[in-house]
């Protein structure tokens, strides 16, 4: 079990990636905010995947001092990508077994993940949910100091997701794997992590324990369904609301919304 | 592939697309030539002159072949999601092992496509084999050559032949081209 620490940075398009993080053994830690804001490439750049400059240290070894950089190879990480990843041709187990020739870790993993009557199968004559699991057990066959999940449960199903966090978090307790998790889901946040780190636009902007979201998570998500001179009815939670009109909007666009403004239709 | 010369690499390998096969069998012949610097080389390394020989014609045919075998390739690699080779990194490979047991594997369409395109490609070239080939009979004579020869001997039976052939090889070679993709697209 092993401390973390990151400082690192990297120009981007339009803005500069600066996060300095120090995470303690065995966190789980939910990073949040707007698409586009540098959330991925802070898992990229952690993973190895894209160069950037700064210390990232695991321990007492270094994956990354100034500009001189581990390879993805040599990190010992996991990472769960957001659209699964699998290795098309070949089976569940073999995507495992290709990670590490360990056949009774392989099938320990696919227990956790209730997936050994479908080890055989393909990633293509798998439902989404089971793709995450078996991408979520191959991620682990490293044993990997830290484990990084890019929106893991974003493409899934409400029922699947809640599924699948129960796996995160099992998973998690069993291994006690550092792991940093970029989501937008309030609940899911609030049921896997410590803590919360916001970043705008490359940078930390707050940091807070995870059980304080919902105080600081005033802003909900709705869809436009109808719109009039001066307000406008929006689904959300499976009920219709209206609420006072303040942009130009569409039918169709993606609110963000206060529960107190809204009006049950 | 970000390196600045790959235009020029792609440009110089679909050449012989747009050059006239004579153009290439013509350099071909004036580059191996036994007393040219290459053909020496080629004689003092392997002991085999490219010229008027079979050797020669496989040399030729893979060169005017190239932009068959190169295209269908580079596109089948391109259409690889990024994040499969990255998974292969993550779980440790190199490029080498990520490309033998994730790229290559997963387009194995491409590959075919590729191989099956190149050959009846190659089996239909005329122009570069005769410059470079000669045309020797039992040699470097191929069916191309011969159905012209044939003609020009009025000989039509035999050029029905092998003409024949090389239409239901052709034919034969696309259908199960186009057969495998519409396939795919079901």
């Amino acid at each position: 079990m092993q401390k973390m620490r990151i400082n690192i940075y990297k120009e981007l398009r339009h803005f500069s990636l600066e996060v300095a993080l120090r995470i303690e053994e065995g966190e789980f830690i939910a990073i949040r905010g707007r698409s586009g804001s540098g959330k991925t490439t802070l898992l990229r750049v952690i993973a190895g995947l894209e160069e950037a400059r700064g210390v990232i240290e695991i321990g007492n070894r270094r994956w990354l001092e100034d500009r001189k950089a581990l390879p993805p190879q040599k990190r010992e990480v996991g990472f769960v990508f957001q659209e699964y990843a699998l290795f098309p041709n070949m089976s569940v187990l073999q995507n495992l077994l290709y990670v590490k020739k360990d056949l009774g870790f392989a099938l320990h993993l696919l227990k956790l993940v209730d997936l050994l009557e479908h080890k055989n199968s393909f990633p293509h004559q798998l439902s989404g949910g089971q793709q995450q699991r078996a991408a979520l057990a191959r991620a682990y066959m490293r044993r990997p100091k830290v484990m990084l999940l890019d929106e893991p449960l974003s493409s899934l199903d409400p029922a699947t997701r809640g599924y699948l966090q129960t796996k995160i978090k099992e998973l998690h307790q069993a291994f006690g794997t550092i792991t940093l998790m970029v989501s937008h889901d309030v609940a899911e946040i609030y049921r896997l992590s410590s803590r919360v780190v916001e970043i705008e636009q490359g940078k930390v902007v707050q940091e807070y324990g995870a059980k304080e979201i919902g105080k600081r998570h005033q802003l909900h998500k709705a869809e436009v369904v109808e719109i009039d001179e001066k307000s406008i009815v929006v689904a959300f939670m499976g009920d219709i609301f209206r609420l006072p009109r303040k942009g130009s909007h569409k039918v169709g666009d993606i609110v963000e919304v206060e529960i107190k403004e809204l009006q049950l239709v | 592939m970000r390196c600045r010369c790959k235009p020029f690499i792609e440009a110089v390998i679909a050449m012989p697309l747009v050059l006239p096969p004579s153009v290439l069998g013509f350099y071909l012949l004036v580059a191996l030539a036994p007393d040219s610097p290459v053909g020496k080389l080629i004689k003092e390394l392997f002991g085999v002159e490219l010229v008027f020989s079979f050797p020669g014609l496989v040399v030729a045919s893979i060169l005017y072949s190239m932009p068959f075998m190169v295209q269908p390739l580079q596109r089948g690699f391109e259409a690889t999601p990024k994040n499969i080779i990255e998974a292969s990194f993550l779980a440790g490979k190199g490029w080498l092992q990520t490309l033998i047991f994730v790229i290559l594997p997963n387009m194995k369409g491409s590959l075919l496509n590729a191989l099956i395109i190149t050959f009846a490609h190659t089996i239909g070239e005329f122009g570069v084999v005769l410059i470079v080939g000669g045309s020797i009979p039992e040699k470097t004579k191929v069916a191309s050559i011969a159905i012209y020869e044939y003609v020009e001997m009025l000989d039509f039976t035999s050029a029905h032949i092998y003409s024949a052939i090389m239409v239901a090889m052709s034919f034969l070679v696309l259908l199960v081209v186009y057969a495998k993709n519409a396939h795919k697209h079901l």
